[in-house]
């Protein structure tokens, strides 16, 4: 049992997402960093299936009653254990009566801990991933606050903490580019508004969260209308409303939209999209259905990597 | 007859792609997504992860590590070659939504029956008397794009939309009418509420209906809108569905 003694500014429970339902209007949701949560996982001795906290840019303060074995990747919140700093992308055990404590992201926008056994909220719809919005998964379907108890499984406890080793570690940088595949809806953009969006940086307004990024810049030019007869959404599908702005959508993405689509992000540079703050500009490069699955297979590999490695201090 | 009746079929990043039946709101072109969805959910084919049908198009979001994009495609091509082309032949059910109108299930009903210079009879009378078609789900959890409401109770948004509508309400925004599964904010004209659940995230079946369904409002009173809201919250109401009669239900889909 974990106790959350300050719950940071947003907190969530959130695994790699529900996948079904969203012909039902149910979101996938998920980690926003899938990257951030896989690795946390595999270096706490889970499965990546297990679920963990998502802290947005400022972390929780938690007391563990019990021995436990955590892991922490994404964004640097400064963790301290009884107040001695512990490194990012590394995991380590947490003695009994121990407090662990995070502050605000110091790089990056969204850490995760995963505690070896995962936390055991009750999965609804197949995950136990939060949404908000429709208050279900994680906690009762909200973010966390004082005094709640964190469900785990009992630990095996490898008792060897292991790290990334710097060089596999990203850098979180205030300039992003972020690989898209043009389409589903380029054909109802310019020659000019196409040039544009691969030409120009945007940058985050204060308008983001888990559902989507609003962009700033240039004004992306449309054929005719901007608006579409409503289909199907995905996390990384960059919306352009009548605005010439883009959005580019999150994890709780709603499943369907009216707007035309000019190209979507691919999966896996969606965490970098995950770890950038407002003020931080984005450029958008172009790449071909190929170049994009080959980055999913090397996203692959890099767990698979970390995998060998954890295997032999399993007990 | 048969035909292929895929228009295009475009990317949507390294995991999806989009097939598109066409470019407008029709009930024809909305019996192919669901016909061709169906499809591609009872074929399991490898690497498919989730098929999303909507008004004129289907998401199919699959594992480009198990599945090559242009075998998928070639694929779905074969299956759309194969579609059945009378339109009309729906294999969903109707489900009956029993409604309280008016009072303070529906505080918009005297507004609708005025806009239109109908009774609010008149417009109960016209919200029941046909099945509506359910294009798609999407907003929030279980919220269905209807079409076939009737053409005399078009009425416009509120201009200031309400903060917190009940879950349950039932209402008509321009030519759609709708039920917000959960509670949230909006701009509908409510005219009544139902007592059913339309989604229940914790039960093993959490939605009352699916895309491609239809839907028919009947009318109760607020005693029966009381029982059955007692029922439903003890877990012992089951919806009435019919089955769709052959060669379709006698509706008009837009």
């Amino acid at each position: 049992m974990c106790t959350v003694l300050d719950p940071g500014m947003l907190t969530t429970v959130q695994d790699l997402g529900r996948t079904g339902y969203r012909a039902y209007g149910v979101p996938s949701s998920g980690a926003m960093d899938r990257m951030a949560l896989t690795v946390a996982n595999l270096l706490a001795g889970n499965t990546t299936a297990e679920a963990a906290l998502e802290m947005t840019l400022r972390g929780a303060r938690l007391s563990f009653a019990r021995p436990a074995f955590a892991a922490i990747c994404g964004a640097d919140m400064q963790a301290r254990l009884n107040g001695e700093r512990i490194a990012n992308w590394s995991s380590f055990v947490i003695p009994a009566g121990s407090e662990l404590s995070f502050d605000h992201a110091a790089s990056g926008c969204r850490a995760y801990l995963a505690l070896q056994g995962g936390i055991q909220v009750p999965t609804v719809m197949g995950s136990r991933s939060t949404y908000l919005r429709a208050q279900i998964g994680g906690l009762d379907g909200r973010m966390l606050r004082a005094g709640d108890e964190l469900p785990l499984r009992e630990a095996m406890l490898p008792r060897q903490s292991l790290a990334l080793p710097p060089e596999m570690i990203p850098a979180y940088t205030p300039d992003i580019t972020l690989r898209v595949m043009m389409g589903p809806q380029d054909k109802l953009f310019t020659a000019e508004g196409i040039a544009t969006f691969l030409g120009q940086a945007y940058k985050v307004t204060h308008r983001n969260d888990r559902m989507g990024y609003v962009l700033e810049g240039a004004k992306i030019a449309h054929t005719s209308a901007a608006d579409i007869v409503s289909d199907a959404l995905c996390p990384g599908s960059v919306q352009v409303p009548g605005s010439g702005m883009p959005i580019v959508m999150g994890s709780d993405c709603q499943t369907t939209g009216g707007y035309a689509k000019i190209a979507t992000v691919i999966g896996p540079d969606l965490m970098c999209l995950a770890q950038s703050k407002a003020g931080d500009n984005i450029h958008f490069h172009t790449c071909t259905d190929d170049e994009a699955v080959q980055a999913l297979r090397e996203e692959h590999a890099f767990y698979r990597y970390i995998e060998d490695a954890v295997r032999p201090l399993r007990n | 007859m048969t035909a292929n009746m895929i228009a295009r079929m475009l990317d949507c990043g390294e995991q999806a792609l989009i097939v598109e039946f066409g470019d407008s709101i029709d009930p024809a072109i909305n019996a192919r997504v669901h016909q061709l969805a169906r499809r591609l959910n009872e074929s399991a084919s490898t690497g498919i992860l989730e098929i999303i049908p909507t008004y004129r198009s289907i998401m199919v979001r699959f594992d480009p590590l198990v599945q090559r994009r242009e075998d998928l495609k070639k694929e779905i091509a074969e299956q759309g070659a194969s579609l059945d082309e009378s339109s009309t032949s729906v294999q969903g059910n109707i489900t009956l939504i029993p409604v309280a109108y008016g009072g303070e299930f529906g505080p918009d009903l005297d507004f609708v029956a005025n806009h239109n210079g109908l009774s609010p009879q008149e417009v109960i009378e016209l919200h029941t008397a046909t099945p509506c078609l359910v294009y798609m789900l999407g907003f929030t959890p279980g919220f269905p794009y209807l079409g076939g409401m009737s053409p005399r109770l078009v009425t416009p948004r509120l201009e200031q939309p309400r903060q917190r509508i009940p879950a349950g309400s039932v209402g008509i925004a321009g030519a759609q009418t709708g039920i917000y599964p959960i509670e949230s904010p909006g701009g509908w004209r409510l005219i009544g509420r139902t007592p059913l659940t339309l989604f229940s995230p914790r039960s093993p079946q959490p939605f009352l209906f699916a895309a491609g369904d239809y839907l028919q409002f009947a009318a109760i009173t607020s005693e029966e809108f009381a029982a059955i809201a007692k029922e439903v919250s003890a877990g012992l109401y089951t919806p009435q569905v019919r089955q769709i009669p052959q060669g379709g239900p006698d509706v008009h889909g837009a």
